[in-house]
C-alpha cells in the first residue's frame, strides 16, 4: 500500500502541525493546568510501620522532588535495617495474630475498600502522582488510577474464592512478602503488589522507589483510613540499600520487585537457596512490528502510544519499531507528523502529552544514549516542540537506520527513544523482534487476523499485543521471558505468585 | 494521480475502527480554554454553512436565514460573518439576491438531494440550474446504491460529470457516511470523491442519523491528508449533520488541527453544515466575554 507516499523525486507538502506557541504559527492550545488547591501533602513524611507514621529509627531523611521544576517537595524518612526489621516484624505479627485468622470474606472487604477510597480520592491521587514523577495527568488520571483501583478491585473479589485458584487442591497463603517497586508507575505498581499478596491472605512490607514515594505514603493513609489491620500493610521508603534489606529480611517468605534487569539478577543471586519464593519483573525492549498490510494511521498511533506514553518509562515499552520496508516510507513520515503533535511539558497541563523525565540520573542516561546512538551511525529525529527551562525533559525521538548490533537496539533507554528498523519478510520480522536478550512484550499490526495470530504465537514474550499497544487489565497475566523476568503478575497467574497449593485431598 | 476507472484506482488502505475510535478519545481530552476557545469559537462561526433543507422551505424563510447570515447577533456586531448560505436549488436566487455584496457564498444542495435516486441527466440539469441562479457551491449526494454494490466506476464518473456540470462552482460531495456502514467504506468513498473532482469531501445529508461521527470525520481528515501528500492539493472538508453545540465544533477544530494542521483552518478548506451551532456558538462567546449565560432566547433564530 503505498497510498500516501509522494511520487519519487517529490517531497511530500509539509502540514504545519506544532500546537506550542512558538513551535507553529495560528490557533494553538492555551495551558490548561489542573488545580493543585485541594491536595494536601506534608513536609515531611515517616515510615508506615505497624499503622503508624514514625520516624527512621536512626533520623535520618531524604528529599524528594518534583521533576518538573527542580523543587523540593517533601522530607521522606530514610528506612535503615533496625526500619525494616520493625516493619517485617510488624507484618510477621499480623499475618500470625490477625490476617491469617480473619474470615476470606472479611479479608476482601477490606480490599473492597481501599479500592473504593481510590476512585473517591482519584484525583487527588492523579495530581500527587504527576507532581512527584513527572508524569502527564492526562495518565495519571485515565491510566494510572483507575488501573490501580481496578486491581484491588479484581484481587478483593479473589479473597473468598481461593479454593478455585487451584481446582482440586486448597491453598494456602505464604507469609509475609517483601516488594521493591520502581518509579514509574508509583502507585499503580503498589497496587500490582499489594492487592494480590493482601487478598490471598499474605501480610506486605513495599519498598516504593526514591524518586517516588509520595502516592504510597498516601495510600498507606488510606489503608489505614481504611482500618486495614496494622501490620498487615507496612510501607518503607528509601533507596537501594532499604531494598536490599527488605529482599535479604531472613523473616520475608516471598519476594516480589519489579525494576532494572542488573538489580534484578543481584537479587536472584542472593535469593539463590535461600527458599524464597520470587517473582521478577525485569528490563523489556520490545519490538513492535508493522507489516505492510496494516491500517497505518492506526498504527502509527499504536507506535506512539507504544514508546511515547509514560515518557517511554515503561518496561513494555514498545521502543524498537520494526516496520516491514514496502510501507516504511508512509509509515516513518506519518510517525514523525504525529510526534510533531506531542506537546511536552508542565505535567499538569491537561494538554501534556509527554511530562518530565522522572530524575536527573535518568534524564542523564537517556542523554549518554542518544550521543550513543549518533555514534552508532542511527539517524536522529526530534520534534521541535519547545520545553520549559527547568526541569528534566527530553523531546519524542527517533533514531532512524538503527541496526540490530546498535546499542540503542539491544539496551533499555528508558525514555522516549524509538530504534527504528526495516524488515523484508514475515520470518526476518519475527528473527530481529525475537533477537533480545529481553522477551517482556511485543505488537504486531496487521490487517489480516490469521497473520497477527501467527507471527504473536512466534514472538518470545511475555505480553503480546495486536493492532494495539499497551493495554492493561488486572484480569490480564504480565511477565517476561528471559531477562525480563520471572513469575506472572495480574489474573489467576498472579494470584498462585503468593499462594501454595496444598496437598492434594 | 490522474482520474481513471481502472479498478487499481479504487484501491483504499485499511482502517481499523477499534483504533480510529481510541484516537478520537484522545483527541476529546484536548481541554481548550481561555483565548484558544474564543479564538476557537470565532473560528467556528466563520466556518457555518447556515442550513435550511426543508421540504416547508419558502422565500421568506430563506430571506429570514440570510438576515441571520448577515448579521448573527446585533448585540455583537465585530463577529466573523459565516461562509456560505445553504439552500434547496428553487431557493438559489432568493439567497443570492439577499447575500449580494457580502461576501457570503450561496452554497445549493442538487443532484436529487438527499436520495440522489434519479436518472443522471436529471441531476446533471438540477446542478447547471443552481449554478445559473447563481451558487457560489454545489453540495451533490453520491449514489449510495451504486457505491455499496461494488460499483466505484459509476460513483467516479457520476462524481466527474458533476463536476464538469458545476463550472466554475465549487463542488462538495456527500458521501452519506451513515448509509455506508463502515470506516473502510467511508475511506474508499472519500479517495473515490477527491480523485474524481471533488473540492470538498462532505459526511452527510443531515437527513440520515448517524451522520458527522467524530470516527467518520477523523477517517475522512486522513484521507484528505494522505490525498494532500501525495498530489499536493488541498481538498477541504465538511462535517455536517449532529454538531449542534460549540464543544462539539472545538472537537472538531482540534481533529483538524492535529491531523491537517493549521493550514485546513480556514473556511476556504473547512465548513461546518448547520442549523442550530450558531447560536449556541454565539451563546458561549457571550459568556467567555462577559462570564454570563444568557438565554437562547437573546439570539435570533
Amino acid at each position: 500500500m503505498t497510498d500516501s507516499t509522494p511520487p519519487t523525486g517529490l517531497t511530500a507538502p509539509k502540514l504545519r502541525l506544532g500546537l506550542r506557541d512558538g513551535s507553529d504559527d495560528g490557533w494553538g492550545y492555551a495551558p490548561a493546568p489542573e488545580s493543585t488547591d485541594h491536595v494536601e501533602l506534608r513536609d515531611r513524611y515517616g515510615l508506615f510501620i505497624a499503622g503508624e507514621f514514625t520516624d527512621a529509627a536512626d533520623g535520618r531523611t531524604f528529599e524528594t522532588a518534583n521533576p518538573a521544576t527542580e523543587e523540593k517537595i517533601a522530607d521522606v524518612a530514610l528506612a535503615g535495617d533496625a526500619d525494616v526489621d520493625a516493619a517485617v516484624a510488624a507484618a510477621r505479627h499480623a499475618y500470625d495474630e490477625v490476617w491469617s485468622k480473619l474470615a476470606p470474606r472479611e479479608r476482601g472487604k477490606y480490599v473492597y475498600r481501599i479500592a473504593r477510597v481510590l476512585q473517591e480520592r482519584g484525583r487527588e491521587l492523579a495530581i500527587t502522582e504527576s507532581l512527584d514523577g513527572g508524569k502527564p495527568i492526562r495518565e495519571s488520571r485515565d491510566v494510572d488510577i483507575p488501573l490501580a483501583a481496578a486491581h484491588f478491585f479484581y484481587y478483593a473479589g479473589w479473597a473468598d474464592k481461593l479454593d478455585y485458584a487451584f481446582p482440586g487442591r486448597g491453598a494456602r497463603p505464604l507469609g509475609v512478602a517483601g516488594q521493591v517497586i520502581p518509579w514509574n508507575f508509583p502507585l499503580l505498581m503498589a497496587a500490582w503488589k499489594i492487592a494480590p499478596a493482601i487478598a490471598a491472605g499474605n501480610t506486605v512490607v513495599l519498598k516504593p522507589a526514591e524518586t517516588t514515594p509520595l502516592t504510597a505514603l498516601k495510600l498507606a493513609e488510606i489503608i489505614r483510613d481504611a482500618g486495614v489491620p496494622p501490620g498487615v500493610v507496612n510501607i518503607v521508603t528509601g533507596a537501594g540499600e532499604t531494598g536490599a534489606a527488605v529482599v535479604q529480611h531472613e523473616d520475608v517468605d516471598k519476594v516480589a520487585f519489579t525494576g532494572s534487569t542488573e538489580v534484578g539478577k543481584l537479587i536472584r543471586r542472593a535469593l539463590a537457596g535461600s527458599g524464597k519464593h520470587y517473582t521478577l519483573e525485569l528490563g523489556g525492549k520490545a519490538a513492535n512490528l508493522v507489516f505492510e498490510d496494516a491500517a497505518v494511521d492506526q498504527a502509527v498511533e499504536g507506535i506512539v502510544n507504544g514508546i511515547f506514553f509514560n515518557q517511554g518509562h515503561v518496561c513494555c515499552a514498545g521502543s524498537r519499531l520494526l516496520v516491514q520496508e514496502s510501507v516504511a516510507g508512509e509509515v516513518i513520515s506519518k510517525l514523525k507528523d504525529r510526534m510533531e503533535t506531542l506537546i511536552v511539558g508542565d505535567p499538569l497541563d491537561k494538554n501534556t502529552d509527554i511530562g518530565a523525565i522522572n530524575s536527573r540520573a535518568q534524564l542523564d542516561k537517556i542523554e549518554e544514549y542518544l550521543e550513543i546512538g549518533e555514534a552508532e551511525g542511527a539517524e536522529p529525529f526530534q520534534t521541535s516542540c519547545p520545553v520549559p527551562e527547568r526541569g528534566y525533559w527530553c523531546r519524542p525521538t527517533l533514531f532512524l537506520h538503527a541496526s540490530q548490533s546498535h546499542r540503542v537496539v539491544q539496551e533499555e533507554i528508558f525514555g522516549p527513544v524509538l530504534a527504528v528498523q526495516t524488515f523484508r519478510t514475515v520470518d526476518e520480522g519475527i528473527a530481529m523482534a525475537n533477537n533480545t536478550p529481553y522477551g517482556l512484550s511485543g505488537g504486531v499490526w496487521s490487517d489480516k487476523g490469521a497473520k497477527a495470530f501467527r507471527v504473536t504465537s512466534r514472538i518470545r514474550a511475555g505480553v503480546l499485543w495486536a493492532n494495539t499497544y499497551n493495554k492493561f487489565d488486572p484480569t490480564a497475566p504480565f511477565g517476561g521471558y528471559k531477562e525480563s523476568g520471572i513469575g506472572r503478575e495480574g489474573g489467576l497467574a498472579g494470584l498462585h505468585a503468593y499462594l501454595q497449593p496444598e496437598a492434594a485431598a | 494521480m490522474q482520474i481513471s476507472t481502472a479498478t487499481a484506482s479504487f484501491e483504499s488502505p485499511p482502517i481499523d475502527a477499534v483504533g480510529v475510535e481510541e484516537r478520537v478519545a484522545r483527541l476529546c481530552s484536548r481541554s481548550i480554554k481561555k483565548d484558544a476557545k474564543l479564538q476557537a469559537l470565532h473560528l467556528t462561526l466563520s466556518m457555518i454553512d447556515l442550513t435550511t433543507l426543508e421540504g416547508a422551505d419558502s422565500e421568506g424563510k430563506v430571506r429570514q436565514l440570510c438576515a441571520k447570515a448577515l448579521q448573527l447577533h446585533a448585540a455583537l456586531p465585530d463577529l466573523p460573518h459565516v461562509a456560505a448560505v445553504c439552500v434547496y436549488p428553487a431557493l438559489v436566487g432568493v439567497a443570492k439576491r439577499a447575500l449580494e455584496g457580502s461576501g457570503i457564498n450561496v452554497a445549493s444542495v442538487a443532484t436529487s438531494f438527499p436520495a440522489g435516486q434519479a436518472p443522471i441527466e436529471i441531476k446533471l440539469l438540477e446542478v447547471r440550474r443552481a449554478v445559473e441562479a447563481g451558487a457560489d457551491e454545489v453540495d451533490m449526494v453520491i449514489s449510495r446504491g451504486r457505491f455499496l454494490a461494488g460499483d466505484f466506476a459509476y460513483t467516479a464518473d457520476e462524481i466527474a460529470s458533476v463536476k464538469e456540470a458545476c463550472g466554475e462552482a465549487h463542488l462538495k460531495v456527500i458521501l452519506e457516511t451513515g448509509e455506508l456502514g463502515t470506516l473502510d467504506a467511508v475511506r474508499r468513498a472519500s479517495d473515490l470523491a477527491m480523485r474524481s473532482g471533488a473540492d470538498f469531501i462532505k459526511t452527510s445529508t443531515g437527513k440520515i442519523k448517524p451522520a458527522a461521527t467524530m470516527p467518520v470525520v477523523l477517517v475522512m481528515l486522513e484521507a484528505i491528508r494522505d490525498h494532500y501528500r501525495r498530489t499536493g492539493q488541498k481538498i477541504g472538508m465538511k462535517p455536517a449533520g449532529g454538531i449542534s453545540t460549540a464543544k462539539d465544533a472545538i472537537r472538531h477544530l482540534v481533529m483538524v488541527r492535529e491531523t491537517l494542521g493549521q493550514d485546513w483552518l480556514d473556511p476556504d478548506l473547512y465548513r461546518f453544515g448547520a442549523s442550530s451551532l450558531a447560536n449556541d456558538v454565539l451563546r458561549q462567546i457571550v459568556k467567555q466575554r462577559s462570564g454570563i449565560y444568557q438565554s437562547f432566547d437573546d439570539f435570533s433564530l
